[in-house]
Formats: C-alpha cells, sequence, structure tokens
C-alpha cells in the first residue's frame, strides 16, 4: 500500500544525490558536448541519412555511460540498507523512472547540441521530438535492466556494452527507420504506427521483465 | 533399447534427409535452381537452434524457481548447442546467400537478427566466466538468460515483419516459404530434416550434460 511512497522516496533519494553531487551530471554534459564537437570536427554538416545514424548511436554511448553509474555507485553496504528499508519491486521502479528522467534530459539536449553544431536536418521538428523522447526512454530502461545485472559480475563496464549492444540493435533499428518520418520520409500505412506501438510494447516488455527478474539479482 | 530408441531414430532420419536431400527430384526455380537443396539444412539448423534456446529459458526459469545446480547445466548445455547451430545456420545461410542473392552477408533483417542471437548468447558466456561464485553466477546467468531472450523473440518473430527483407516469404510471413517447396521436398523437410536435426541437437546436449554432471559431482552433492 505503500509502495508509491516508497518508490517516491527512492527516487527523491537518487535526485537529491544527483543535485549534490554535480559532478556526474556535468560529467555525462561534457561527454555529450565533447562527442558532438569532436563529430562537427570531423564531418561539419553531414546529410540526413548519417546524420540520423550517429544521433542514436551517440544516444547509445551517452545511454551506457549515464545509465551505467546508477547501480556502480551503491556500495555494498548501501545496497544492505536499501534491502532492509524496502523491496526489491520499489527500488529498482524508482531506478527505471530516475534513469529514464536523466536520459531524456541527456536527450534534448544531445539534439539541441546536435541542431546546433551539425546542422538540422529535421523538419517535423515535434514529430521528432516525440520520437527521441521514447527512443531515450526505452534505451534507459534495457540499460537500467542490464547495470542491474552488470553490477553483480566484475568489469562492469565493458560487460555492460557486451551484454547491451546486441540486446539493444531491434530497438536501436526501429528507432533509426521511425525517426526518418521527422526527417521528412513518407512511410506508407500503418507502418509508422505500428513501428511505434512495437516501441511502446517491447518498453513495457522490459519494465515487466525487470519487475519480475529484479528480485532474484536482489539477494546476495 | 528403450531408451536409445530416439537416437536410432534421429541417424535414420539424418541420413533419410542426407541421401534423399541431395538424391531426389527438387522442382526447378529460377534462381534457386539446385541450391533449392540448402532448405534441407539451413532451414532446420534455425528451428534447431530456437528450439534449444527455449529449452535452455526454460531451465533457466526452473533454476529460479528452484535454485538447483542440475538446471544450471541443462541450461548451459542447452545454449552451447543452440549457439553451436545458430553458427552453421548462418554459414549455410552465407553460402547459399552466396548463390542466390550475389554475397554472402547483405545486411537483410533476419542475418542481423541471426548475427544479434550469436552475440547475446556470446555474451551470456563472457558474463557466467566473469563470475567466480557458482550459485551467483548461476543466477545472474540465468536472470539475463530470460531477459535476453524475451528481447529477442519480438527481434527474431515481429521486426522482420515490418521491414522488407530479402528472405522469402517477407512479405507477412517470416521463416520458409512453404510455396517454393512441392509435396515431395514438403516429406524430406518436415518429416526428416527438422526432427532429425533437432534431435541430433538434443543429442549432443545430453552428451554435454552428461560430462558435465560428471565433472561438477562435488559441487552437486553438497
Amino acid at each position: 500500500m505503500n509502495a508509491p511512497k516508497h518508490i517516491y522516496t527512492l527516487l527523491k533519494k537518487d535526485l537529491l544525490l544527483e543535485l549534490r553531487q554535480q559532478y556526474t551530471f556535468y560529467g555525462v554534459l561534457l561527454y555529450i558536448a565533447s562527442t558532438v564537437f569532436v563529430l562537427y570536427l570531423s564531418l561539419q554538416q553531414p546529410d540526413s541519412n548519417i546524420w540520423n545514424g550517429l544521433f542514436w548511436i551517440i544516444q547509445l554511448f551517452i545511454c551506457v555511460n549515464a545509465v551505467a553509474k546508477s547501480f556502480l555507485q551503491e556500495s555494498r553496504g548501501r545496497m544492505l540498507y536499501f534491502y532492509s528499508v524496502a523491496g526489491p519491486v520499489q527500488f529498482i521502479i524508482a531506478k527505471l523512472i530516475y534513469n529514464a528522467i536523466i536520459m531524456l534530459l541527456m536527450s534534448l539536449v544531445s539534439l539541441l547540441l546536435f541542431n546546433i553544431m551539425l546542422g538540422s536536418p529535421v523538419i517535423r521538428f515535434g514529430q521528432f521530438v516525440a520520437i527521441v523522447c521514447l527512443g531515450s526512454v526505452s534505451l534507459s530502461l534495457v540499460f537500467t535492466m542490464l547495470a542491474a545485472i552488470a553490477a553483480k559480475a566484475q568489469q562492469q563496464a565493458s560487460l555492460m556494452a557486451i551484454m547491451g549492444f546486441p540486446v539493444i540493435i531491434p530497438q536501436l533499428l526501429l528507432l533509426m527507420r521511425v525517426s526518418k518520418a521527422g526527417l521528412g520520409e513518407a512511410f506508407k500505412g500503418e507502418a509508422l504506427s505500428d513501428m511505434m506501438w512495437l516501441l511502446g510494447g517491447l518498453d513495457i516488455l522490459v519494465i515487466l521483465m525487470a519487475i519480475i527478474l529484479f528480485p532474484f539479482l536482489w539477494k546476495d | 533399447m528403450r531408451k536409445s530408441w530416439w537416437k536410432i531414430l534421429c541417424s535414420v532420419l539424418l541420413l533419410y534427409t542426407l541421401v534423399g536431400g541431395l538424391l531426389l527430384d527438387v522442382p526447378h526455380k529460377k534462381i534457386l535452381n539446385e541450391t533449392i537443396r540448402n532448405i534441407y539444412f539451413h532451414v532446420p539448423l534455425w528451428f534447431g537452434m530456437m528450439i534449444m534456446f527455449t529449452c535452455s529459458v526454460i531451465y533457466a526459469i526452473k533454476y529460479l524457481r528452484k535454485p538447483d545446480l542440475t538446471n544450471d547445466i541443462y541450461a548451459t548445455a542447452f545454449a552451447t548447442t543452440g549457439t553451436v547451430y545458430g553458427v552453421l545456420g548462418l554459414i549455410t545461410g552465407a553460402i547459399w546467400a552466396k548463390y542466390t542473392w550475389g554475397k554472402p552477408w547483405s545486411n537483410d533483417i533476419k542475418q542481423l537478427g541471426a548475427a544479434m542471437a550469436l552475440l547475446i548468447y556470446a555474451a551470456f558466456f563472457v558474463l557466467r566466466n566473469s563470475i567466480t561464485d557458482i550459485d551467483k553466477r548461476a543466477r545472474v546467468g540465468a536472470v539475463y538468460n530470460i531477459f535476453a531472450f524475451a528481447m529477442l523473440f519480438p527481434a527474431l518473430w515481429i521486426v522482420p515483419r515490418l521491414v522488407e527483407s530479402l528472405h522469402p516469404g517477407g512479405a507477412g510471413n517470416p521463416g520458409a516459404d512453404p510455396r517454393d517447396m512441392d509435396a515431395r521436398m514438403r516429406i524430406i523437410f518436415w518429416l526428416g530434416a527438422v526432427p532429425g536435426f533437432t534431435l541430433l541437437g538434443v543429442w549432443i546436449t545430453t552428451l554435454i550434460i552428461r560430462l558435465r554432471l560428471i565433472t561438477d559431482k562435488n559441487l552437486l552433492h553438497v
């Protein structure tokens, strides 16, 4: 009954930590800025297909960086404390929401930087922003679950990439395909909405899997 | 005899597939020509792979419900055989593609799906090896196994329906196109090749399991 309250408290704790130790947040921001700058130096104004591909690949790397720390920063002792005050389901839901918020923010910032530095091939801006929001949430959900798994093993950062990239490929391909709508490509019939539904369905699948599977990772 | 009937059946079916598949007459199609015989080997390997991975996930779920290392050994063994079948399926597919589509790899959505499946299971083995504690390894491995399978399923079965593909039956139906096979081919395919290769996979898996059960004997009965 007080599950929502627990989730809210855990979420608030994560956000407060973020506000107090801003170096991680700014670290990721700087990561975005320098990556986009390097891309600008090497490509200047790429055509829309390359722009789109690069954008999503950069989202992927930002996501690995931003989400990885969410479990790595929790020490053993602190995990033990959470174990005693909250349930695993509340804990993972709080993490999923927190990472989705962070990733949403980062994606919008990188979209802005991409538009400033690499030119703007986006024609239907509103549609593209909506797709970016959906995409960044999808990425963050999958990688939150993978970070939870990787946190149990050694060499966590590299393991996350190894485990995550093959798993995320279908979503990434779909996102690249769908986001071409924002770049002015016309889709026939229901194709676009079908793919959007599929992405949304995958998100729900990931959330369900996280809720079912995380309790098994939780106990040590 | 009572226990080994399916091994005899497996050998007979595979022998039948091999002889019948290479010697019996096949319909003459444009582009495909004689390469259509590959359908007896390439497609059953995929069927086999999917069945092995599904068995692996079932044992992973069983492990999470009841933490018994035997279940973990079963899950890993099935994943190993599935990966081997996947590699073989990819190779037979690449050979087939070279003679029909002109090049072994054309970024077809189903080739990508296959490559993804193999990468996921390769990551599964890396993940397992990076954890030293046996119970923890089994638990984390089972969680990743289930999660990856759930993510892989839509990628292999739903996405190919939405994106154009070079594979036959692309519009609406991933998998073998039944229109290309005539009645005789269907008999060899469904009665010989598919059960034959699946049984072979199970046979290989049972050998791996028996070996692991012997080597890990002291872990299992503590």
